[in-house]
């Protein structure tokens, strides 16, 4: 596989997970239904717990809790195992196995190389990421971008910070199709096999052409929003309603977290 | 180099977003004194950028390909405080939304990749490529250079990072909690994989990036290149003064070889073999190890096939050790600039 069709791959499935999110925080699932204030807040507070405790158990027990939410939420596990589980248990799997040899400690059985400590920590390494990861996913699948946004200045996030996140967002989708276009076109008009040299100068030069286009884009951006009112202020229409339902979710995921800090400390 | 949750301890985090925290600060400030309305169409639409840079494959020397991050052309283009944004806002959408980075480790890594690499980067690019104008080559090594010592300084602030949880961050029977390798593996680790894939394709889209803009673009690079002219002699000599003075100090102050006491370890004439100071000498160079009684065969026969017109940097012509050091090293520089005024022009022939 040439590096284009990697990169249109790469660009691809990007675009593939933003299309299934939006999908998937569309549907009439349970948390979909719950104030993204509340999921910001109460998943941030599942995961600092996740990083706190120190006990395999709970680590466990809160994964489970991510893959019934998951379940209730019309969200497929096998969704879940090919963009979280797999890319998480590939990556951070590599990083903790050699742990288990070269951890001092214990022998797992007389005579062993693997100790212990060492299977302990590769666990915990792999438990805490792959929970984490699920959470955030959870999150992002169940929620609408612009809402996640909106919901993050509960975190007294700056304003300006919170809209150059969401505009961010936006064109990051435009320079992604213009980038895949880029690539598909020089590939549909390549005849053979570039070179070292050549394949360098190639991407170098879509690098290059991406970032013109997006300096022009952003003038542009910028005129319209001008052109608008746009004084360098920023404001945000702020449209939620906490409803009874929504302060139980709270209390639910600030309980579990709390439970998890006692319980692993 | 995108840390997840899991590897670092929440008291490391928090510490790292408390680092990362100021500098936010200061770089939104700066790019709002700066561009004022402008600021956050411009940070938008290169954070996007930045985003989709990072899924780039980039096809490296040796058949490989690697991932770049981007921050060495954000900092070029937008200069520091504006690339510190750019990456921050293009690693918390890839943290949140995609899962690359953990959340609780937002905080490391913009401090390691946005902030420290946006300041390396800036300061080898502003020092390598000094006032030298827009379009000289000089400006797309130093992007190369950048692009590549950024990419180091961040990878070896996160190996830090990671080899210091197992020694803070353990539980009563030993077992570490979160990144298990200590500073002696976690730092090779980390640094064999970026001194070579990832330094190699940030160094190869920076410097690429650079020569593109310079062609296309060239007012894009401006925003760091104060003084700088667009168009004009690329290797003028007033955009090497300072490199010139530098090597006249050198000149005067190569007589300070002569104080050196002692050989040189392996740089023997014949001859020293004969006189019994130099042999104390080479003894004395070679661990006590009393040198053969004469000259090696090989050494006395090859030594004569050339004779040097200024042997041991001491022209005959001049009796002071002095004045004879000036000379040689006033011939050999002037020698190796020949050489290579003479290359440049073939080479520019054989371009043209």
């Amino acid at each position: 596989m040439t590096f284009v069709e990697r990169t249109i791959r790469s660009l691809s499935e990007g675009m593939n997970f933003a299309a299934l999110a939006d999908d998937s925080a569309r549907s009439n699932g349970m948390l979909q239904r719950v104030d993204p204030r509340i999921k910001v807040v109460g998943m941030l507070a599942m995961i600092v717990s996740v990083a706190v405790t120190h006990s395999l158990l709970t680590i466990a027990s809160v994964f489970l809790i991510a893959l019934s939410l998951a379940a209730a939420s019309r969200i497929s596990p096998l969704d879940l195992a090919r963009w979280v589980w797999f890319p998480v248990l590939l990556f951070t799997g590599c990083i903790a196995l050699p742990a288990i040899f070269i951890t001092h400690g214990e022998p797992v059985h007389a005579g062993w190389p693997v100790t212990t400590q060492g299977v302990r920590t590769a666990s915990f390494l792999l438990l805490r990421a792959e929970t984490a990861v699920s959470l955030s996913t959870l999150l992002v699948l169940t929620t609408r971008w612009a809402h996640i946004l909106k919901a993050l200045r509960v975190l007294r996030l700056p304003i300006v910070f919170v809209v150059i996140l969401g505009m961010t967002y936006r064109y990051l989708f435009l320079i992604l199709e213009t980038a895949l276009d880029m690539f598909e076109s020089r590939e549909s008009r390549t005849v053979g096999v570039l070179d070292g040299p050549d394949r360098r100068r190639l991407a170098a030069a879509t690098v290059g052409v991406l970032l013109s286009k997006s300096y022009h884009l952003s003038a542009d951006v910028h005129l319209a929003m001008q052109s608008r009112g746009f004084r360098g202020e920023v404001y945000m229409l702020d449209d939620f309603a906490i409803r009874h339902i929504d302060w139980c979710w709270l209390f639910l995921f600030i309980s579990v977290a709390a439970t998890v800090i006692w319980v692993g400390r | 180099m995108h840390i997840p949750d899991g590897y670092l301890s929440p008291s490391t985090c928090a510490t790292l977003y408390a680092g990362a925290t100021p500098f936010w600060y200061v770089s939104l400030q700066k790019m709002k004194r700066r561009l004022n309305s402008q600021a956050v169409p411009l940070l938008s639409v290169f954070a996007a950028f930045s985003f989709v840079i990072m899924m780039f494959n980039l096809p490296l020397p040796g058949g490989t390909t690697g991932h770049a991050v981007g921050v060495a052309i954000a900092a070029i283009v937008l200069g520091p405080w504006g690339s510190i944004l750019a990456i921050s806002v293009a690693l918390v959408i890839q943290a949140i939304f995609f899962g690359d980075g953990g959340i609780t480790a937002i905080g490391a890594n913009c401090f390691n990749m946005a902030i420290v690499g946006s300041l390396v980067a800036y300061a080898v690019y502003r020092l390598i490529a000094g006032r030298t104008p827009i379009e000289s080559p000089r400006r797309v090594v130093a992007a190369a250079i950048a692009g590549y010592c950024a990419i180091n300084a961040s990878a070896l602030i996160a190996a830090l990072e990671f080899g210091i949880q197992p020694r803070l961050f353990h539980d009563a029977s030993g077992t570490p909690l979160y990144a298990p390798y200590p500073l002696h593996i976690a730092v090779p680790a980390m640094m064999i994989g970026h001194l070579t894939v990832a330094g190699l394709a940030e160094m190869v889209v920076s410097g690429g990036v650079v020569a593109y803009l310079q062609r296309a673009e060239p007012a894009l690079l401006k925003t760091t290149a104060p003084g700088a002219s667009v168009g004009g002699d690329a290797l003028g000599w007033a955009s090497t003064r300072p490199l010139w003075i530098a090597l006249a100090v050198l000149l005067i102050l190569t007589p300070l070889g002569v104080l050196a006491a002692g050989a040189a370890w392996g740089e023997w004439a014949p001859e020293d073999f004969s006189t019994q100071k130099t042999r104390q000498q080479i003894a004395a160079a070679s661990g006590n190890q009393a040198p053969p009684a004469q000259a090696p065969a090989g050494l006395r026969k090859l030594a004569t096939v050339w004779t040097a017109p200024m042997p041991r940097y001491a022209p005959p012509i001049l009796k002071s050790a002095r004045l004879g050091y000036i000379l040689s090293a006033m011939v050999g520089t002037g020698l190796i600039v020949l050489a290579f005024l003479g290359g440049a022009w073939i080479f520019t022939r054989v371009r043209s």
